[in-house]
């Protein structure tokens, strides 16, 4: 590992002060680590050196340091539980300290670890240390420089706390649209002026015709007939604008909507498991399914909206002040005290809106994860306390709901009070100015007309401010989605392998699953054509390192790699295009079994998909079926045997003839006899392949050429089933436990334990 | 009452024994880390498997008591939010400057959903970087860190 010597140039400037006081002059600093925990776990800095003469602990906090130079027998182990990792040193087999750190710090730990390790060999040995390969990022294979403890691509990406402006966003999709948009814009424009017109004709309707007749003169039926002519032309003009816009508009909104629906989808398929891990399927649901539909009516009724008011507001405030200045100053000084209104409810109610969002998902979650276990809940008659939970998870729904109901329910009222306050001002300023014969009544009448639209679609505005911030969450919920990067990202220098041999070899590999760790430090080479059986209790971490062959997860440490190719440096797809995986519990999807065998290669021919069917000793069960290879089958393949759906899975894996094949306890499920059926099926398959098998039922791996003993993640035993059972060591006694019990499954096989029990 | 002996080695492990047999690397695991933390303690072997139990902490003899609880100290890391001083935003990832029962620190939260309620007032988070946090009683916390944690809930 590279790191050129980490000058104390890298070292935070705090701390080369501190390590330049306690160390000797001579003395250089090769590398450091910064912990972050105590000996009794509080959160304290400290720091580890490694120096030309020995590796060095500063206490800060209570300013000692202490020394332990370089000689024989100086080692170094790491372990870590439960998010918190400790190094210790040790001289022969006595420990001579132990330093804990968060795993925020791990890597540059276990970095650290390396360079002491390098260092004390240097120091003994008397050869300098030679620096190999750069480091790389484990998440996504980017170099990293020396002592950066987070890949800087990762880090970034993952920890930004998204931006407030978050709508602006969906410009990303709005942007294949930018010309329909334009013409909507320019409708709108156009229709919002045609609807500017009629208050506008009332002004000569009522100064040149009705006020004159009633001061005697009689009514002018050209200029009466022309004035309603122009109402009614404009008003026409109007509604075909107005529909032509709304129309238009929607069409694109509707579009971006559901771009936005397919493309989260699309990117929601591509994350890692890990991620589906962590999320609920109710969740997940409706973030695709109703967030995208709210945004996509925020986009065509309320923006829409929005947007004719306020160019209405402009257009009118324009008409009013070349009317008269001063009565429109006094018309639209409360406008200001509106904006600062609604500004202010804003931020309260966005907060209450994102509240309610996660409420209401976990409302859904609560049936989301019942209605699938409907059967776990109705066998323990628990439907009392599944609905108690729901009708808990209701409630809080209702309080959180009330609580910005009160805010919210305040909001309209006042808004509408203050547009009668706005009406009051017009109407006191305006008779006072017609007094005083500075305006006529009909200007003052357009103007009431023009005001009371204008307050009308003010209160209507106000609305804007939930139902934005109601979109702006369902905006973030989705963007989430889109931001997630894969933890198992596409490399960026991919390497294509067109076809491979099927070598696999694990270096070093450690698997982390949230503070647990899976596997540790595991090496397996596996030949091509070589048939592996996993073995080991439940939990020994053999389904992880599948999951891991696959790619499903990356690995934390040491590398996976095929024909020599570290596995990362892979396009994702294309390398799972080379494995077969073969499942305890199939999964098959609603569709045709025709269908469902070619699901991994849809171009197949009939002829193939009934080959495959063959050799997977489906084809006679299927033929019996009504429908033959048309029959539909469901969800979880209703109507189907366990044995039937194993072989059609068995068959769907034949057919894309992967060169490795994956079996995880393909035949847990089933019974003896089926299990037979299963077994020819699975001895065609693994014809010519590396294949990787677990078994709970060891007699099934008799054909496999080695036998990996697995136990809490490390490889205990590797031999073939003679040489183990001549060894009596772990695979001996799981063989005999089940030779004394056919039945009997791993974990009942456990050795014994004599348990002693000290009561209270 | 108890009928073995522990003592702790110079590599600094734990040694079980009991009637002639003698266990290294013994680890004490809470049952019930959240619920009763000093009930139910399994001592394990090196290899994972349970050699005895101790159904209540007090009733140990002092010294074996005292090498239970600071082994368990230095295994079991959780802790406790006193206070929220800071969040970098509301929407997740976010980071708080927490004060804690250990110390003061910053932790990662990833996602709303990294916040589990164990009752109707503790929580416990989990941060970006597996350590768990936990908050024994949202209704003793200060008005500030509540007005904060109440965005996330």
């Amino acid at each position: 590992m590279n790191n050129p010597i980490p000058t104390p140039a890298s070292l935070p400037d705090a701390w080369c002060a501190i390590a330049r006081s306690r160390l000797a002059d001579h003395d250089e600093i090769l590398a450091w680590l910064e912990i972050n925990l105590d000996a009794r776990l509080n959160f304290s800095k400290s720091l580890l050196l490694v120096t030309r003469s020995g590796l060095a602990y500063i206490d800060n906090e209570r300013s000692t340091t202490d020394h332990f130079p370089f000689r024989p027998g100086l080692s170094v182990s790491r372990h870590d539980h439960g998010g918190v990792g400790r190094i210790e040193l040790f001289d022969g087999s006595v420990r001579q300290a132990c330093w804990f750190y968060t795993l925020a710090h791990n890597v540059q730990a276990m970095r650290f670890i390396r360079q002491f390790e390098q260092y004390l060999e240097a120091a003994l040995t008397g050869v300098p240390c030679i620096d190999d390969a750069p480091e790389c990022c484990p998440d996504c294979l980017s170099p990293m420089s020396a002592d950066q403890g987070e890949c800087p691509q990762c880090s970034s990406t993952i920890n930004a706390p998204p931006s407030t402006w978050t709508l602006l966003r969906l410009w990303r999709f709005a942007k294949p649209y930018k010309w329909q948009l334009l013409s909507g814009f320019l409708l709108m424009l156009a229709s919002t002026a045609a609807t500017l017109v009629p208050p506008y004709l009332t002004m000569p309707l009522m100064d040149k015709v009705l006020i004159p007749y009633q001061n005697g003169t009689p009514i002018d039926f050209v200029v009466v007939s022309w004035l309603l002519a122009g109402l009614f032309g404009s008003a026409l003009l109007a509604w075909g604008l107005g529909w032509a816009k709304t129309y238009i508009l929607a069409l694109v909104s509707e579009r971006i909507g559901a771009d936005l629906r397919t493309i989260t989808y699309e990117h929601l398929l591509r994350l890692s498991l890990e991620y589906f891990g962590g999320k609920r399927t109710g969740d997940l649901m409706s973030r695709i399914g109703s967030e995208s539909d709210r945004i996509c009516v925020f986009l065509s009724l309320h923006l829409l909206d929005f947007a004719t008011d306020v160019l209405m507001i402009l257009m009118t405030a324009a008409i009013l002040f070349s009317i008269n200045p001063q009565l429109a100053l006094a018309t639209l000084v409360p406008l200001p005290f509106i904006a600062w209104m609604i500004h202010n409810v804003r931020d309260r109610l966005r907060t209450g809106f994102e509240k309610i969002d996660r409420v209401w998902s976990q409302v859904s979650n609560v049936l989301a994860d019942t209605i699938p276990g409907i059967r776990v809940v109705k066998a323990f008659a628990q439907e009392g306390r599944e609905a108690e939970r729901f009708r808990v998870a209701n409630q809080h729904n209702l309080q959180v709901n009330d609580r910005i109901n009160k805010i919210w329910s305040l909001f309209t009222p006042s808004v509408s009070l203050l547009t009668e306050m706005g009406l009051l001002v017009v109407w006191a300023f305006g008779i006072w100015q017609v007094s005083n014969n500075q305006i006529t009544v009909g200007v003052l009448t357009a103007f009431l007309a023009y005001i009371s639209r204008f307050y009308a679609r003010l209160d209507s505005m106000s609305r804007i401010v939930s139902v934005t911030q109601k979109a702006a969450a369902g905006a973030k919920r989705i963007f989430d989605i889109l931001d997630h990067v894969s933890s198992v990202p596409e490399p960026v220098n991919p390497v294509h392998l067109n076809t491979i041999d099927g070598r696999i070899d694990l270096t070093n590999v450690g698997f982390r699953y949230g503070n647990r760790a899976v596997i540790k430090g595991l090496n397996l080479n596996i030949q091509p054509g070589e048939m592996i059986g996993l073995v080991g209790h439940s939990g020994s971490g053999k389904s992880t390192l599948v999951n891991l062959m696959c790619r499903f997860y990356d690995v934390s440490e040491g590398a996976i790699s095929i024909d020599g190719v570290n596995i990362k440096s892979l396009p994702v797809s294309e390398y799972r295009r080379h494995i077969g995986l073969v499942l305890q519990d199939p999964f098959l999807f609603f569709g045709s079994i025709a269908e469902n065998i070619a699901y991994g290669r849809p171009d197949a021919t009939r002829a193939q998909i009934v080959a495959a069917a063959r050799a997977a000793h489906a084809h006679e069960f299927i033929l019996r079926l009504p429908h033959g290879y048309d029959s539909l089958v469901g969800e979880r393949g209703h109507g189907l045997s366990g044995g039937e759906r194993q072989r059609i899975s068995i068959a769907r894996a034949l057919l894309i003839d992967p060169k490795i094949l994956i079996l995880d306890e393909a035949t847990a499920s089933v019974d003896t006899e089926t299990e037979k059926e299963i077994q020819k099926a699975l001895d065609n398959l693994v014809e010519g392949r590396t294949t990787i098998a677990i078994a709970h039922r060891l007699s099934t791996l008799h054909k496999a050429n080695r036998l990996v003993v697995l136990d809490k993640g490390e490889v205990v035993e590797i031999g073939n089933h003679d040489e183990l059972m001549a060894t009596e060591g772990a695979y001996y006694r799981l063989y005999q436990a089940q030779a004394r019990n056919v039945d009997t499954d791993l974990d009942d096989a456990s050795p014994v334990e004599i348990e002693h029990k000290v009561s209270a | 009452m108890n009928d073995f002996q522990l003592t702790r080695n110079p590599a600094g492990r734990l040694v079980l024994t009991r009637e002639g047999e003698r266990h290294e690397g013994v680890l004490p695991v809470r049952s019930y880390p959240i619920a009763a933390p000093d009930e139910c303690v399994s001592l394990l072997s090196a290899e994972g498997h349970e050699i005895a139990w101790i159904e209540r902490l007090d009733s140990l003899p002092d010294d074996v008591r005292a090498l239970i609880i600071s082994e368990l100290a230095c295994r079991e890391f959780t802790p406790e939010i006193k206070r929220i001083s800071h969040v970098s935003s509301f929407a997740t990832p976010s980071t708080w400057q927490v004060e804690t029962d250990k110390g003061d620190t910053e932790l990662l939260l990833k996602a709303e959903d990294h916040i589990r309620h164990l009752s109707a007032t503790a929580l416990l988070i989990t941060d970006g970087h597996g350590v768990s946090f936990m908050i024994r009683d949202l209704e003793k916390m200060d008005t500030h860190s509540r007005k904060l944690l109440d965005r996330f809930l």
